[in-house]
């Protein structure tokens, strides 16, 4: 890692690993975020994604590795030591949640203006001066209605600043949430699945929003919506099973063979021919008894991989808990191995386009 | 009309056949409910044996009554208001027409008539009409005076609507003053009239605005912060007993110990705020009803400090900020020094605004403090304690605060219940006190203050006010004391407002900030909290 990339970077992922009991969540994940960009973090149901923006933003405390943030200042923290709510108020991460948490009974002005509680505090001195109504509280308090005026604006909220954030509609309440966010000021804002149940035109100004927000503000982004993460983002980085498996520009990402097998590319029909080409010897056994009802409902991917319940190893001395043949980008290398030929024609021979776009999974969980 | 087809529909049995089948059913439930309330009592006879005592003609009455009220309400009141909505639909007198059709001024000019009338003679009554329709008569007053007052806020309830803090505020100030006048008048002499206010000003007026403080206190941990608190009542004992032993042993003054009273419950809230901070819910209820019954506890078995149950008396009273007393021996008794009437009367009145004084602040500084940031973090944190934490709120700080606030208020009003009562003893706290306080803040509608004003009146006023209903007693025989009943009465009309307005008598939210208009943010959007 060179000393310019050091700087570049806001955020550094390095070897984090999250286990709860014997399950590895993650394992060994590296990464950084750049300055000025916006990095997407993309996987299958169950990759890790949000254990990692968990770990990020203190609401985990990761089991090992480094998490460093360094500010537009050359102040640097290690976001694993602070205390979860010292991740906001001083190392400058704000995030939002793949399930929307709004003050649903609280206005939205007020919901802005709780994000700028540390601010407020400091100039009410700490409630006592702004009770007794001396020091600059009444100013304060102005300017930070007037923040969260603008960012009602850029949010496109402002003819409801007065309704509870309850009343709001699906796609609105994302966009106050993320104007939420950012009312605390981030260098770095962690952005949960922000396009989740999005309708096509609110996700394109739920895009606007976000290309409006990168230039002040480097955005890490969870994402299911390809169309958003191909269309915004600078740079992607691909979970399977915790594990990195695919790092680069959007471009890069969209015709590797691994991010396509593991993720994007095999249907549910192909996998078994995969794994038969690949020659696992359980899928063989499991398709030769039938359906295993105790695994799912019925002739899925995830059924066909054998349970997902465990996980695989990710580096030496990690038991390998999981059945063979679950991890579809090792599959890929295994094939790849077997069968050179193959998965590369799979993976031109798709409809160009198809891929890329088409969601795993529809809308919200 | 859509209206008048299902109505049809409903009644294919008549009626009157509907209401006999109904009936029927209310009175086999009746019998089956009362036959052994009612129908069957113990009691000891003459040598002290235990003996069955056989009501059935009171068992037939109630299950008749329950019968025939079952069967008028099928029969006639249903249809009645089932017309009438429809009546009302046509016209568009929805939904103040029920109201307007009750208040109206030939009835309001009866109701002033029959009461100025029943005023009047009312020392000649009972030998008029004898004892037990001049009970009748005096409840019939009351009715009237009821009445007369609703037909005034209804005509008025725009305005009162629109200013109605300012109202309030005005009333409960000129309160004692008006009782006084009004019973001088009636008595005819002004000693008469402060003698006669003690009742209204000391057991209606003090003790109600104690119970609005409480509330108020405890609406800061449950109705702002969300965290539910069955054990308030033992911030109150802090304050109550910090005020009776350092007053007692020490000789200091109330002034200088109202805030050290404050202060030691506050101190007392954070202790318990800090192992209950990972508690939520259901969890953190148990630990505080469990801490509550602790200082209870504590203040029985530490016999060498609090005098045990036997509880601590000869509690100073409070001084006139040191300029006068309200002892009638000391030499700057108030009487002697503005030269009137000896009365205790005075230290009443004097009582009643100082707790009216205390429950204001209170009021003031949570109105202030939801303007706060502390404030708003605090029903942020009812709302969504992960997204706090994601803002950069400090949970633990922003309960620990709601906790102390709500305790140091509790600690005032303690101080206050022992200069008043002079006397305190651990029986004066228990859990019951912390239930009905929770009670008055649900009822009021969490987060409410005119709300839970207004419940604490209703709440704690109308137990008081079934002591004025001595006339039952010529209904029901010598030995009926209407406020034994005053619990039943208490639990029926929390179901009651329960069931009619869910979210208490203010369900809504005012909001602490607006850009163009302020909106009152509907009951359904707001939460509870999860502790």
């Amino acid at each position: 890692m060179s000393a310019n990339s050091m700087k570049d970077a806001i955020l550094q992922v390095e070897h984090l690993s999250m286990k709860f009991g014997g399950l590895v969540a993650i394992g060994d994940l590296s990464f950084q975020a750049k300055r000025g960009e916006i990095t997407a973090l993309i996987g299958p149901n169950g990759a890790g994604k949000t254990t990692v923006f968990n770990c990020i933003t203190g609401f985990y405390k990761p089991s090992e590795g480094m998490i460093t943030l360094n500010g537009a200042d050359g102040s640097s923290f290690l976001l694993e030591r602070l205390p979860n709510h010292e991740i906001p108020a001083r190392a400058k991460v704000a995030r939002t949640f793949q399930n929307i948490r709004l003050f649903s009974g609280m206005t939205l002005l007020e919901n802005l203006l709780v994000a700028q509680h540390n601010k407020l505090m400091k100039a009410s001195g700490y409630t006592i001066l702004g009770l007794l109504g001396i020091g600059g509280y009444r100013r304060a308090s102005a300017e930070s209605v007037e923040l969260a005026k603008h960012w009602l604006e850029k949010a496109d909220l402002v003819d409801r600043a007065d309704d509870p954030a309850g009343d709001l509609p699906y796609g609105a309440q994302r966009r106050l949430e993320i104007a939420r966010a950012m009312c605390t000021g981030p260098e770095l804002l962690c952005l949960d699945e922000p396009a989740a149940g999005l309708n096509p035109k609110e996700s394109a100004a739920l895009n606007t929003l976000l290309m409006d927000i990168k230039s002040s503000t480097s955005i890490l982004l969870i994402e299911h919506d390809m169309s958003v993460v191909m269309q915004i983002s600078d740079h992607v980085v691909v979970l399977e099973y915790g594990r990195k498996i695919s790092d680069g520009s959007p471009q890069s990402v969209r015709t590797d063979p691994r991010v396509i097998a593991a993720y994007l590319g095999v249907d549910d029909e192909e996998v078994e021919t995969v794994l038969t080409e690949v020659g696992d010897e359980d899928v063989i056994e499991q398709l030769d008894i039938g359906p295993d009802t105790a695994h799912g409902p019925g002739t899925s991917s995830s059924y066909l991989a054998g349970p997902v319940s465990d996980t695989i190893g990710h580096s030496e001395g990690e038991r390998v808990t999981v059945s063979k043949g679950a991890s579809k980008a090792a599959q890929f290398d295994a094939k790849a191995s077997v069968a050179p030929r193959k998965p590369t024609e799979r993976a031109t021979a798709k409809p160009p386009g198809k891929s890329p776009t088409s969601k795993p999974r529809g809308g919200r969980k | 009309m859509a209206v008048s087809v299902s109505s049809e529909r409903d009644t294919v049995a008549s009626p009157v056949q509907r209401a006999f089948r109904e009936a029927l059913y209310a009175g086999a439930i009746a019998l089956g409910l009362f036959i052994l309330f009612i129908g069957l009592k113990t009691d000891q006879n003459i040598s002290n044996q235990l003996i069955l005592a056989q009501r059935w003609g009171l068992l037939i009455t109630v299950v008749v009554l329950t019968m025939l009220g079952r069967f008028f309400y099928i029969a006639y009141g249903q249809p009645f208001m089932t017309n009438q909505k429809i009546a009302d639909v046509a016209t568009g007198l929805l939904p103040a027409s029920l109201a307007s059709r009750f208040f109206q001024l030939p009835a309001f000019i009866v109701a002033i008539v029959l009461a100025v009338v029943l005023f009047a003679f009312n020392s000649a009554l009972p030998g008029l009409v004898g004892d037990k329709l001049a009970g009748g008569l005096q409840f019939l007053r009351a009715l009237a005076v009821i009445y007369a007052l609703a037909c005034v806020i209804f005509y008025f309830r725009a305005f009162i609507h629109a200013n109605f803090t300012k109202l309030g505020i005005a009333a409960l100030v000129l309160y004692p003053i008006l009782v006084v006048v009004v019973l001088s008048i009636y008595a005819w002499s002004i000693m008469g009239g402060l003698q006669g206010s003690l009742k209204w000003v000391d057991n209606y007026g003090i003790q109600i605005l104690i119970y609005v403080m409480l509330a108020w206190g405890l609406n800061i941990v449950v109705g702002l912060a969300g965290l539910l608190d069955l054990g308030y009542v033992a911030f109150y004992a802090v304050g109550a007993y910090a005020y009776a032993l350092l007053g007692s042993h020490y000789g200091l003054s109330f002034w200088i110990l109202l805030p050290v009273a404050g202060a030691m419950a506050a101190f007392w809230g954070v202790m318990l705020g800090f192992p209950v901070l990972r508690l939520r819910g259901d969890y953190l209820a148990i630990v505080t009803l469990a801490f509550g019954e602790i200082i209870r506890l504590v203040l029985i078995n530490w016999r060498d400090v609090t005098n045990g149950s036997a509880g601590v008396s000869g509690i100073p009273k409070v001084t006139f900020f040191g300029l006068m007393t309200f002892n009638s021996t000391d030499p700057n008794y108030i009487g002697k020094v503005l030269d009137i009437a000896q009365s205790s009367a005075y230290y009443k009145i004097f009582l009643y605004y100082l707790i009216l004084a205390l429950a204001l602040l209170t009021a003031f500084v949570t109105t202030r403090l939801r303007r706060m940031p502390v404030g708003r973090a605090w029903e942020a944190l009812r709302e969504d304690e992960i997204a706090c934490r994601s803002l950069g709120i400090n949970t633990t700080t922003t309960k620990l605060t709601a906790f102390a606030t709500g305790a140091m208020f509790g600690g005032f009003a303690g101080a206050f219940f022992s200069a008043r009562q002079g006397f305190v003893s651990p029986e004066s706290f228990v859990f019951l006190e912390s239930a009905i306080i929770l009670a008055i803040v649900v009822l009021g509608g969490m987060g409410s203050l005119v709300g839970i004003a207004v419940a604490a009146m209703v709440m704690i006023g109308g137990t008081e006010a079934l002591r004025e209903l001595d006339f039952l007693k010529s209904f029901f025989g010598k030995d009926f004391t209407p406020e034994l009943y005053r619990m039943l009465l208490f639990g029926m009309a929390m179901v009651i407002v329960m069931l009619w307005k869910p979210r208490g008598f203010v369900g809504s939210r005012e909001p602490t900030a607006f850009l163009r208009e302020r909106k009152a943010v509907s009951g359904s959007f707001t939460k509870e909290g999860h502790g």
